[in-house]
Parts: structure tokens; sequence; C-alpha cells
């Protein structure tokens, strides 16, 4: 019988730089949940057991350690805990197509001024919002979880070019740094 | 020359650099124009097509002369304005455009030959004879034109891309800029300030004054302190502001690096993308030269360059200096020299009217109308009514008076319009939406003037984000402008417009006695306003003196607008990260390690790295290794990552309904357990892609796709469900990441599975089940890709290392082991199955042998634009096997044996080959006229590329196995 061992796209590799940190992190479990035409209600019942709800456009909930995350028009990303049984809507395992990255630190938010498109401003973008944008040329779900701290989601086999290319961004935002005028 | 006590550079920071391979000394905050300047280099660069010799002309990134090339490391840049390239320690910097030595330019010989090479000089000269074009005149004129040149080596310099986002955009930093940010800072709003400059003031800086009682340098230390202590006020020095876009949104680059010596991980510059709510725009006006008989001598400049020289640099470029300008403002540069103890020869004033009361000669109502010195100014010639002056002067300082920088404003198709009272082009007002022009870049000429505006465009702007602020404006002077056009002097030299790509007056009334009379005509033919300054120095001028030869007035010729960028933007900078690897993600399989552990040649396939074949020791070609992976396939079992085809779960009371809809076969009614395979068409009837889907439950399925279509088949679902079916219950998403899967196949592919499995599962040809694997639950499938029995197994993609390493060890027990892309083709095509090669686009499912597969009991995505004629019938290219003995090549073409070669006897064309070690011969896949009925035919496969002419035998596309019997097993 095979010992199959598990491991994450990165191995749970971390890096500090110019006061930023870049890890990978366990996310737990990921389900994706999406509402059938009149499901609304049914799934509702199922995700009050855990307190949350189905998160409006562009933000999450986090109760206890478990996160709702709107990825899409009537779909949600479940995090962190198992799935209750939910009716109305489909639920399909994401756990393993998914690279989550924890990005944290004062100039976190001018890293990713390098690689994503939209205004990562506190007014405009405040912890709870979720984003699906892109990181660079990679699609990315974001996730603002502190004034100075972000959560990244890529497809698991792009981890390494996300990491690379954070880093990246990460050497460039501490070179200037340095630097004065 | 260096003046003592005047500028802001910092004496105590000498730097050393080196210009044309001879070591010089500047300060830190010169500019390379300025400490060469200060070292008395006047001649600087060779002109584009006369090769002249020319000197520093501006103080800007307007400069069209001082064009230099800087070498560093790892880059050689040319094209670098002298006037905006910072000194360092170590810079080293070159002249371009010459042949030999920057004093004795060999081509300079073009300057003789000057009357041969007037405007259109080359679509009149090089017509004869027509074949010497290519091979002599092109190189020709290639060698003796353009300007700096490449390394030839790719740029790896770290570049960088960056996103902002602002209420107020605030572009130059003079008192219309300062006071914009100022008033929009302490109203609270999120500014950015953009400075082209590594100081802000503008011009402030250059033409001193005082502002509000304070000495003007003064005023700008408070401003600048004062908005750097605001949290809301984000400076960008090194920033020009290059294209307004769409939705507020503006293109900068900041020159991050290029001032100081080459550090790892330090941007050399940076390309922002600004979103602004509002922008101001307070980027100034630049001076114009005027045109006169060789004014484009080493030593002649721009008035207010010789002022920004001396008061910011602490640098005249002359001991003996003239002025020759059209306004009352422009007489400050020759004050100020004089307050420096500097000789102003004279001044040249063509108004009659002017003042003449300075402390240095006056002449009003003269021109300058020549001047001397081959290498460098040494006199000019004055017209002064019949007279002629000669002055000795080694500094001319010109000024025909101003144009407001209001390129910006024509970047989403504003054309500016004309004011007959500055003699100048202003912006339209909401030429860019959001955008509003200030001070001198809308024509306010005066600090005042600057202030005022600068201050209420802010206040409007804070206004509507829902702000108040009050912030007083201090008192600043406030002169007239007084101006009497000059555009070019009477007489009978080249007079110079461009400088940068040499066209002159002659130039422009040539064009127009040619019959380019439109301004946008006359540009294209002299080639007027084309050089890296794009005519920010000439266009106004040179579309003057077509009015005046064209007799009409400057607002019925028009002008030409500016398009983005404002200033040479670096590809690299726009790409920022993208060269090499950085151009597209890379996908990893779990595999990935495993794979190259074995030496396994990585190949990329869509965005994926997969292993192109596992060399064993002794084996020296790809081929030896891809045969041997074939056999043993053949013979045992062998162990393929095919974790990258596309994988979407599909669920809901809906689902099967849905399948049907997109499938031309049926799916609905597959039973739980099973796998079926499916064709889907586009919309116009042709293949859009193929693959597997299994039925897991009753309302959930799996589909598979091909690698190279998953991202498309998914956006087909999408875009079918929401325009199509919204209401269905039908739900689906992407699990292509969340699963690894390993294809086994061969004879003992059984053994192998039934040896790991907690439980044994018997499964027959295309079904599929749950399956425990060392206690990870997975799925088994019962597929095949090579013809062999087959099997697919599917674990979470945390285990897919582990286990395809399992797996490999296993098969290498019975014989076994793993194969690559190579002879997994090979593999497939023995056994006639399709890829990506042969459902490219244009071939229907009849020209596959599929239209059975189309389901005449219900209708599908495609179905009815796949039974229009012209889509079926014996005429169309059919899907054939060849078989031959001797190499073919996929993208060959075939013909009938005897018939001559060309495009109308072009019977189809080949889209996978291969050497089959199972078969014995060369097989390929290909595309034939009625290519079903032909089977057994001989065909003629040419392929002109690599020089192949085979005869092959048309066969069935199924060379191996082709009643399935071994699949079924």
């Amino acid at each position: 019988m095979p010992d199959l061992i598990a491991k994450s796209a990165l191995e749970g590799r971390s890096l500090a730089l110019g006061g930023v940190t870049l890890a990978e992190v366990d996310p737990g479990p990921i389900t994706s949940i999406a509402l059938y035409p009149g499901g609304t209600k049914t799934a509702a019942k199922g995700l009050r057991t855990l307190g949350l709800a189905m998160p409006g456009p562009n933000s999450f909930i986090e109760k206890k350690g478990a996160r709702i995350v709107w990825t899409g028009r009537e779909q949600a990303f479940l995090i962190g805990v198992a799935p209750p049984a939910i009716e109305g809507a489909a639920l399909t395992d994401q756990s393993d197509g998914w690279a989550v990255l924890a990005l944290s630190g004062v100039a976190a938010v001018e890293v990713l001024a390098r690689l994503v498109p939209v205004d990562l401003r506190l007014a405009a973008c405040p912890v709870g919002t979720a984003l699906r944008t892109q990181v660079n040329h990679m699609n990315a779900v974001i996730l603002r979880t502190g004034d100075y701290g972000f959560e990244i989601l890529v497809f698991r086999s792009m981890a390494r070019t996300a990491w690379h290319e954070i880093e990246n961004a990460m050497h460039m935002v501490q070179a200037r740094a340095g630097t004065k005028i | 020359m260096r003046v003592d006590g005047k500028g802001l550079i910092d004496r105590t920071k000498p730097v050393r650099f080196c210009f044309d391979g001879r070591d010089y000394a500047g300060y830190k905050g010169d500019t390379l124009a300025s400490a060469l300047l200060a070292n008395d280099v006047r001649l600087v660069g060779r002109s584009f097509k006369y090769h002249r010799p020319r000197g520093v002309l501006t103080a800007g990134s307007e400069e069209p002369n001082a064009l230099v090339e800087v070498v560093g490391p790892s880059n050689q840049t040319p094209n670098v304005r002298a006037t905006v390239q910072e000194v360092f320690e170590g810079l080293v910097a070159q002249s371009q455009n010459r042949l030999g030595s920057l004093r004795f330019d060999l081509l300079a010989v073009n300057d003789y030959l000057s009357p041969f090479l007037s405007a259109g000089f080359y679509y009149k000269t090089f017509m004869w004879p027509r074949a010497f074009w290519e091979g002599l005149y092109e190189p020709l004129i290639r060698r003796a034109a353009g300007l700096g040149s490449l390394s030839g080596r790719h740029d790896e310099g770290v570049y960088e891309k960056a996103f902002a986002f602002c209420d107020v955009l605030v572009i130059g930093s003079g008192p219309a800029g300062l006071m914009a940010a100022l008033t929009a800072g302490r109203a609270g709003a999120d500014v950015i300030l953009c400075e082209e400059s590594h100081a802000l003031g503008g011009r402030l800086l250059s033409d001193g004054g005082t502002i509000g009682g304070l000495p003007a340098g003064d005023w700008v230390a408070q401003v600048v302190a004062e908005l750097e202590a605001l949290p809301n006020v984000r400076i960008m020095v090194r920033t020009t502001v290059t294209g307004a876009y769409d939705h507020g949104t503006y293109g900068a680059l900041e020159r991050v690096g290029l001032h100081k010596p080459a550090r790892p991980n330090l941007p050399r510059e940076c390309f922002w993308r600004i979103v602004a709510k509002h922008a101001v725009l307070a980027s100034g006006a630049l001076e114009r030269p005027v045109a006169f008989e060789n004014n484009d001598r080493p030593g002649i400049m721009m008035a207010s360059a010789v002022r920004t020289y001396l008061n910011r640099y602490g640098v005249v470029p002359g001991r003996r200096v003239t002025l020759f300008a059209n306004t009352d403002q422009a007489r400050g540069v020759a004050r100020d020299l004089m307050a420096a103890g500097v000789t102003v020869a004279a001044i040249v004033d063509p108004r009659p009217d002017a003042s003449s009361v300075e402390d240095c000669p006056v002449h009003v109502g003269a021109e300058v109308v020549g001047s001397r010195g081959r290498l460098g100014l040494s006199g000019i010639q004055v017209r002064k009514g019949s007279e002629i002056i000669e002055i000795e002067t080694d500094c001319l300082a010109m000024s025909g008076g101003w144009n407001p920088t209001l390129h910006l404003t024509c970047h989403m198709n504003g054309r500016p319009r004309w004011s007959e009272e500055l003699a100048a082009f202003v912006p339209m007002e909401g030429a860019v939406p959001g955008l509003v022009a200030v001070g001198a870049a809308n024509g306010s000429f005066s600090t005042h003037g600057a202030l005022v505006t600068g201050h209420a465009a802010a206040l409007k702007a804070v206004e509507a984000l829902g702000r108040k602020v009050s912030v007083a404006v201090p008192e600043a002077e406030d002169m007239p402008y007084r101006i009497k056009a000059l555009w070019a002097v009477e007489g009978t030299g080249r007079a110079w417009l461009d400088f940068a790509n040499d066209v002159t007056t002659k130039d422009v009334k040539l064009a127009a006695q040619e019959g380019f009379r439109s301004v946008e005509h006359m540009k294209r033919y002299t080639t007027q306003g084309m050089a890296p300054d794009q005519g920010k120095n000439s266009n106004v001028a040179a579309l003057a003196v077509l009015a005046d030869a064209t007799g009409r007035g400057i607002p019925e010729t028009g002008t030409t607008t500016f398009r983005p960028p404002y200033v040479p933007v670096s590809i690299a900078a726009m790409g920022a990260g993208g060269r090499a690897e950085g151009f597209a993600p890379q996908r990893f399989l779990t595999s990935d390690q495993a794979s190259r552990d074995r030496g396994a040649p990585m190949i990329e396939a869509g965005l994926w790295y997969r292993p192109s074949y596992f060399p064993k020791p002794g084996e020296t070609t790809w081929r030896e290794a891809c045969d041997r992976e074939v056999r043993m396939v053949r013979e045992t079992v062998g162990i393929a990552d095919v974790s990258t085809l596309g994988k979407i779960d599909i669920q809901g009371r809906d689902a099967g309904r849905f399948l049907d809809f997109v499938y031309t076969n049926t799916f609905s009614t597959l039973p739980v357990g099973r796998v079926r395979y499916g064709l889907m068409l586009r919309e116009d009837g042709h293949v859009l892609d193929d693959g597997t889907s299994a039925r897991l439950g009753e309302n959930h399925y799996l589909m598979t796709t091909t690698t190279a279509a998953a991202g498309l088949v998914m956006r087909h679902l999408d875009f079918v469900h929401q325009a199509f079916c919204a209401d269905w219950q039908v739900r689906f998403i992407s699990v292509t990441e969340a699963w690894a899967q390993f294809a086994v196949a061969g004879p003992k592919a059984r053994e192998l599975v039934l040896s790991f499995l907690e439980t044994p599962v018997e499964l027959p040809f295309m079904g599929v089940a749950p399956v425990r694997i060392g206690g990870v639950d997975g799925r088994l499938f019962r597929i095949s890709f090579s013809g062999e029995e087959g099997y697919e197994i599917a674990v979470p993609t945390r285990y897919g290392e582990a286990l395809f390493r399992d797996l490999v060890a296993r098969a290498e027990t019975m014989g076994g082991g793993p194969y690559g892309m190579e002879a997994l083709n090979v593999l497939r095509i023995e056994k006639g199955f399709i890829t990506h090669a042969e459902i490219h686009g244009r071939v229907t499912a009849h020209d596959i042998g599929m239209e059975k597969m189309v389901s005449a009991k219900k209708d599908c995505i495609g179905k009815a634009a796949a039974t229009r004629p012209g889509m079926w019938g014996p005429e169309r290219e059919q899907l054939v096997g060849l078989k031959t003995h001797a190499p073919i090549s996929a993208g060959a073409h075939l013909f009938v044996p005897g018939t001559e070669v060309h495009r109308e006897t072009d019977q189809g064309y080949v889209t996978s080959v291969c050497w089959s070690p199972t078969v014995g011969a060369w097989l390929g896949l290909a595309f034939l006229k009625d290519g079903r009925a032909r089977h057994g035919e001989k065909i003629r496969l040419v392929d002109h590329l690599r020089g192949l002419d085979v005869i092959c035998e048309v066969c069935d596309p199924v060379f191996h196995d082709p009643e399935g019997e071994k699949l079924r097993a």
C-alpha cells in the first residue's frame, strides 16, 4: 500500500524583506458554493449553522476561523472549515486547487501595487474586501485581511511564478526604500 | 564655466564622470549637460541628417541636440537627453550618430551635399535603378541616418511597473502645480504630485523672483516641506506624466535609478499607471527657437536654458553672451547674467517699440541674421534696418516666445486653439475629461497667473470631492506678456526649425511648393516633428512658416497634435518583468521534480512544463528514448502525468441536459459510473474540443478537456450557460488544479493498479469508480489515450508527487516506467487519436469522420451550422492515415503523383507524424480531399521547407488495434 505524503505547492516557504513578510499558508478546506436558481434561502439556512451568510460582491465574512469569500455571481468559497450540509447549491472541493500566500507589513500595499491593477488604498479596499483580480498575468483572489495584511489565492500550479513575482516586487520596494532622492 | 555662489548643486559632493572617453568633474545635482557646459564642452553631438556639430539647446526633456548614449554594466541606452540625465560617480556617456570622432565626423560630408539632401530627397534620388534600393541605397541611408546604437544584447536591467490611485493628480511643480497640490493637499484629498526634474519648483528655481514677500526659492522650500509632511500627498520626482488615457488614467515614467550607479534590485525606471479622479495640468511652457541662418551652432541656446544653467547649476555657457528675444520676460536672462558678473555683449530685440534701457548695448528693431564658428559659436551678424552689425559672442541666448506645454490635452483627440494675443496655441477646455490646464500650460505666463489658476483648479476639484479648504494665494509678479511673433528671420541660407531631424525653413517652403500644403502632409514630407523630441521645439514655428508660404493664417493652417508619450518611454519599462520567463506564468506539475530528477527535458505545452522523454544510460537521441517508451507501454506498463488536462466539475438537476446541449452526443443517458467520449462544436459548426466526461452521480459529472483548450472550453461553457440557459439547475467550476491525475497504460496496467488500491475494483472499459489509496480518496477511470488497456488515477493534488513516485517505482519492478510527451504522441498517432494538431479550428465533425457522433435526436451548439452545405461532403479534406518508409513531416502538403506541385493541385496537408516502432514505418495523420474514399491510393507528400518529397500510402487513421480489443481486454 503506498504511503502518500501530502505536499503544499511551496512547502510552507516564507520570506521577510524590508518589513514585509510573504508566506505560504495552509487555509484548510476550500469549498466552492454555487447557488442554484432559487437556492438562496435554503443555502442560507445551511450556512447559518456556521454563523455565516453568502457575502456581498467584493467582500468576505469571517467567523471563528471560518471565512466565506465572494468569488463571483452567486458563488462563494467557504474556507477553513469542512462544509456543512447545504441545500440549493453545488458544493465542489477546491482545497487542492489553490496556493494561498499571506503578505503583510506596512509596505505590503506598495508591493502589491507593482502587480495588482486595483486601488488598494484602505479607503477603497477596507479590511473584509475580496477581489477577483490579477497578480501580474495570473488570475487571483485577494483578501484584505488587515490594514497591512493580504491573503492571495492563485492557481496551485502557478504558485512558483506568483512567489517569484511577489518576491521580485518586495526586492524592488526594499531597494527603493534604501535610496534617498 | 562654473560661476561662484550660484546654483542649487551640492558643491560639497564632487562627482567624476566620463564623456567620449575623457574624465570630467561635476557636482551632485548637475545634469550631464550642465556638467559638460561647466567644463566648457560645447560640442556634444552631430545632427541627424547633415551631421552638423551640435551643442546643448535646452535644459529640459525637450532637448533635440544633446542626445547621448549612456553605457552601463547591463545596458547601452541610446538617445538619452544629456539635459535630463543626472551625473553620478562613474557615469559613462558617449556621443552618437558620428563616423569617426565627434570633432571630425566623416559623415559631415552630408552637410556639403545638402543641396541634394532636401526634404523628400530619397523619394526622388534613389528611384533608379530600382534594384539598387534594397541592396545599396537603403543600407547606406540607414548607416548614415539614425541616432544612437544598441548593444545588441538583452536588456537585463531591472525595470518596474506599478499602479497608483489618487483624488487629484498634479502634473508639474512650478508655481501653478505647487499651489494646486497645496490646496488639494490641505483639503485632505489624496494627491499625487509628479515632477519631471529631480527637484520641485519648476521655473521658480531658474527665474527667482518673490512670492508672498519671500524669495521664490524659500517659498518653494516652505511649500515642499508642508507637502512632505502631509500623509495624503505623495510626491513623485523624476516622474514624467507621458499620456492621458480613458477614465482618468495617466501613464507616467519614473527614473528610479538612472541617476545613480546600478545596484541590485533597484529599478532603472518604473512605468506607472495612475488613475485620478481629477487632474491639474501644470506642465508650464516650452520656449521656442527662432529660425535664422546657421542658428544651430553649439553655443546658440534657448534664453530660458541659459538662465536655468546659471541659476540652477551655477554654469554659464559662454563668456560673452548675447540675447536675441522678443519678450520683456527674456530680459531677465541678461540681467541675471550681468548680476553674476558675466559680460552681455548685446541684447537684440526685434520689437521696434521695446525698451532699450539695460546695462548693456541694446539693439531694438533688430534681428540676428547669421552666425559663425565651426564647432562652436564665435560671432553673430545682426541686421538693424539696412545696417549689419558684427558681434563677437560665444553664447547666444534666443527666445521666440513660449508655447504652452499642452501635449496631454491632445491625447484624447483634443485640438488646441490659437491665441493671437499670445502668438501660441492654448489647450481646448475639457479636451481630457477631468483634466484642467493651469498656469503657463494654459497661457497664464506670469507667476501670479500661475498661482491663481493652480489654486482655482484645485479648489474646484476639492469641492467636487465634497471637501472644503481655504488657502490664501500669495502675491507675486504679474507682468503682462508682450510679444511680437517672430518665427523666421528673412535670409537666404539654411535656417533650422527642427534641430533633431534637420528640417529647415527651406524644406517647409519646398513642401508647400510641391503641393504638400496641409500641415499633416508637410510634417510627413519633411519629417518635421518626427524626431525624439516630437516637434516640441519646432511644431508651431514650422506651421507658421508653412502658413506664410501658403498665404494663410495660422488658425486656418491648423496644427498637428500630439500623441502619447510626451517623452520617449523605454519598452523595457512598459513591459517590466515581461522579458524571457516573465512573459507568462509557468505552470508546474506535481511530478515536475521527479521528472527532472530522471533527466527528462521539459517542454512547454500551453503554460505547463511537461517531460519530453525520460533518457536512459546509453541512449544518445530522443528517438531512442521515445521508441523504448512506446514499446514499454505496448509490452508492459507506462506511467504519464496527465494532470494538465482540463477538468470541469458539473453539478445540478440539469447537468446532463447541459452536456447534451454542449456536446454533439448524448450524456444524459450515460449511466452513473461510466465515462463517454464527447465532441464539442463551436457555434459555427467547427470542432471546438474533444474529451471524456464521467458521470460521478445522478446530478454530478466530471468533464475532461484537452490541455490546450481547458480555458477556452470553460469560457465556452460560461457563455452558453449565461446566454442560453441561465435558469437551468446547473453549476460548474474548474477542478483542473485540484486533482493530480496519472495515466497507467499497457498490458500490465491492471496488475499495477490493483497492487495499490485499498479495495480492488474491476472496472469495465469506460468505467469510473471512487477508490482509496493509502488512506486517500481518489478516482479511478478506465480510459485510454494509448490504445492499450489504460487507467487514469486521480488524487488530490497535494498527494500527486508521492503517488507519481510510487507508481513509477511499481512500474519499474514490472519492466515498465514513465513515458513522456514524445511517446504519448506516438502512441496516440498509432491509434489514430486526434489532438489540437488535427482539430485546429477549421475542421468539422465530418472531416474527422465523427459525423455520426452528432446526435440526430437532439439539438446542440453548432449542429445547425455543421449541416450547411460546404461543411461536409467529398469536396472537403478528410482525416486519413499515411504510411511510408521515409521520414515525413507535419506541415507538408499532398499531391497526386504525376501532377504538378503548386497551389491549385494541392490535395491536402499533414498534421501529425511519427516513426512508429510498433508498425515499423513512418505514420502520419493528414487531411486529404475526399480522403476516406481514397484509402489504398498512393499520394505524394511534398515539404519545400524541409526538402521532402515522399510517396505515401493513404490508409485508415487507426494503425494499431483497429478493433479496440486491447482497450476492452
